[in-house]
């Protein structure tokens, strides 16, 4: 009896390994290769390295700009995330208690604009942001990014001031507490794996745009940490050591965040696929 | 209702009354987002629904109105059918492959727990990481013509050209890392919705002797149905959306073969400087995007009711 359902589930053991030697398997090439030169990548892409040669490193980190590129990243995130931290909370703790006459209004315009398209106000936004300077701006451009964010984040943040029992807050209004205190002493520390949450899944996302970053931000100055490793791809396109060692210093940092707090991450796909 | 506060009696709903005066602090706090998504979504939004209509050059303020002109024109272009035939194609695979992949691991997964959170993390890896750096490290270490992993098989007889370069493979070939970036996401949201069902339905099923594709089809499945349409709603957007691995890639090519609409939109927008085809471009691919949102928003609201 043991024995055959341990043979019924061994099916299923084999497609799981198959499937995660599948996605790890481009990863892993990425690391092997990041140490050899691009005559041995070519010869044998499979094959390990002889020697733990970081020369390949040195080269990414300066011609990748890697040192302007992850100061504008931070720029960037931290810019997104605050904003998207406050914003958020305080749309969030409006709509759940429907402070507002105007609640349904607001709800379904943040609804209808968890779906709107990127592509359905990027030309004009560009125009815009043009015509204001703000163009190769990383703070700036974090605001967008913070916007693009902003309805998701508030139907997080509804939900988490949902759960907050409403007897709480009137106790703290008949003792005399303002919105102000109310919300920074008495909501803020009920709410905060919520804040959690949101700064996690909105950081990443932040740290991995592509469209909106490739296109307002213009010059090298202003690149992120990813949009610097992509101008190498034209000059080292025949160095695939160069090029993988690059990749390993964007992947390194991410894979390490991720493996650390895999949890809070998992918990935010999940609660941002469920109520996005 | 006019009384004051001192004379209320006890047990009276003091916050209400006292919440009426304070509705314009109320408005303050949600100005911040509403001010935000205004000058970010709503007004360039609007912008470019007037912009569909005119031949404006996005430098200049300066427009001429030239009604349906710029939709003619679209439909006319042959690029444009290539377009959306391989966005048609996109959402095809999209909707299948990591749905699938998705599905049935986290049916797998669902009755390992102690390997669970393992696998989880090992499937969400490329999901976590850049599209920027998924696309340069699938180009050189797999696809590249000289020194990737696709050459060396094809060195040693096993496969044929590299499909990039192919106007038949191109956009698989793409799509493939898209995928490969992506299913590990729908698989965690598939396994949550799964684990969500109640147990009690499980052991009522199994007392009455049901075989595991019974259990799956009368009892996971009605459970985990709004995660499935919902999520499938959500891939049918962004499959017409679809623009960093392709755009990283191939920019569209060999010879238009893998363009989709939200390529052939950009390089309007900034290769040719007509933003008014680029934003009646971008009115076709959200008007897929809002067909579907608004079944979304329908579904998601029967939700929020609770």
């Amino acid at each position: 009896m043991k024995l055959r359902r341990a043979l019924r589930s061994t099916p299923g053991h084999i497609l799981l390994i198959i499937l995660a030697v599948l996605q790890l398997f481009p990863i892993a090439l990425v690391f092997i290769n990041s140490f050899k030169t691009s005559f041995q990548v070519a010869a044998d892409p499979l094959a390990l390295p002889h020697q733990l040669d970081f020369s390949n490193f040195s080269t990414a980190w300066d011609y990748g700009h890697f040192g302007t590129g992850f100061v504008n990243s931070l720029l960037l995130v931290s810019t997104t995330v605050i904003v998207v931290l406050i914003c958020a909370s305080l749309a969030g703790y409006v709509l759940a208690g429907k402070k507002i006459r105007a609640w349904p209004l607001v709800t379904m315009y943040f609804l209808a604009a968890v779906t709107i398209p990127i592509w359905l106000f990027l030309f004009p936004l560009y125009f815009e942001y043009s015509k204001l300077h703000l163009l190769n701006n990383p703070v700036a451009v974090g605001f967008i990014v913070a916007a693009i964010n902003l309805p998701l984040a508030v139907f997080l943040m509804r939900a988490f001031f949902l759960k907050v029992p409403a007897a709480l807050e009137e106790a703290a209004v008949v003792d005399g507490a303002g919105v102000g205190s109310l919300l920074w002493r008495v909501m803020l520390p009920i709410v905060s794996p919520g804040l959690l949450t949101v700064a996690v899944l909105v950081g990443l996302f932040a740290w991995n745009e592509y469209l909106i970053t490739t296109t307002f931000l213009q010059t090298p100055s202003s690149y992120t940490a990813t949009l610097g490793y992509l101008t190498m791809n034209g000059t080292f396109t025949d160095q695939q050591g160069i090029m993988m060692a690059g990749a390993v210093i964007l992947i390194l940092p991410v894979l390490v965040i991720f493996i650390a707090v895999q949890r809070l991450f998992i918990e935010g796909f999940v609660s941002g696929a469920v109520k996005g | 209702m006019t009384t004051t506060s001192e004379a209320l009696p006890l047990g009276t709903p003091i916050a209400r009354t006292r919440r009426r005066p304070r509705a314009g602090k109320y408005y303050l706090l949600i100005a911040p987002s509403l001010l935000l998504s205004a000058i970010v979504v709503l007004i360039p939004g609007i912008l470019t629904a007037v912009a569909a209509f005119t031949n404006w050059n996005g430098i200049s303020l300066h427009a001429n109105w030239v009604g349906f002109g710029n939709f003619r024109a679209i439909f006319s272009d042959p690029v444009f059918r290539t377009a959306l035939g391989d966005n048609l194609k996109w959402a095809g695979l999209f909707l299948t492959v990591p749905v699938g992949l998705g599905l049935g691991t986290s049916l797998l997964l669902l009755r390992r727990p102690r390997t669970r959170t393992l696998y989880q993390v090992l499937f969400l890896v490329p999901y976590v990481l850049a599209p920027v750096t998924n696309a340069i490290l699938w180009l050189n270490i797999i696809y590249d013509p000289v020194a990737g992993l696709w050459a060396w098989l094809q060195g040693h007889g096993l496969v044929g050209q590299v499909p990039l370069g192919s106007t038949h493979w191109v956009l698989l070939a793409v799509a493939t890392v898209d995928m490969w970036h992506f299913w590990g996401f729908l698989m965690v949201v598939y396994l949550a919705a799964l684990r969500q069902t109640p147990p009690e339905q499980i052991e009522a099923a199994r007392v009455e002797g049901a075989s595991t594709r019974q259990l799956f089809r009368h009892v996971y499945l009605p459970n985990i149905m709004p995660t499935l349409m919902l999520m499938f709603v959500m891939e049918a957007i962004f499959s017409f959306l679809s623009f960093d691995y392709i755009h990283l890639m191939t920019g569209g090519g060999p010879a238009h073969a893998s363009e989709v609409l939200s390529t052939y939109a950009y390089t309007f927008a900034f290769s040719e400087y007509e933003f008014g085809m680029a934003a009646a471009v971008s009115l076709v691919m959200s008007f897929f995007g809002l067909l579907m949102g608004a079944v979304y928003a329908v579904l998601s609201r029967r939700e929020m009711a609770s």
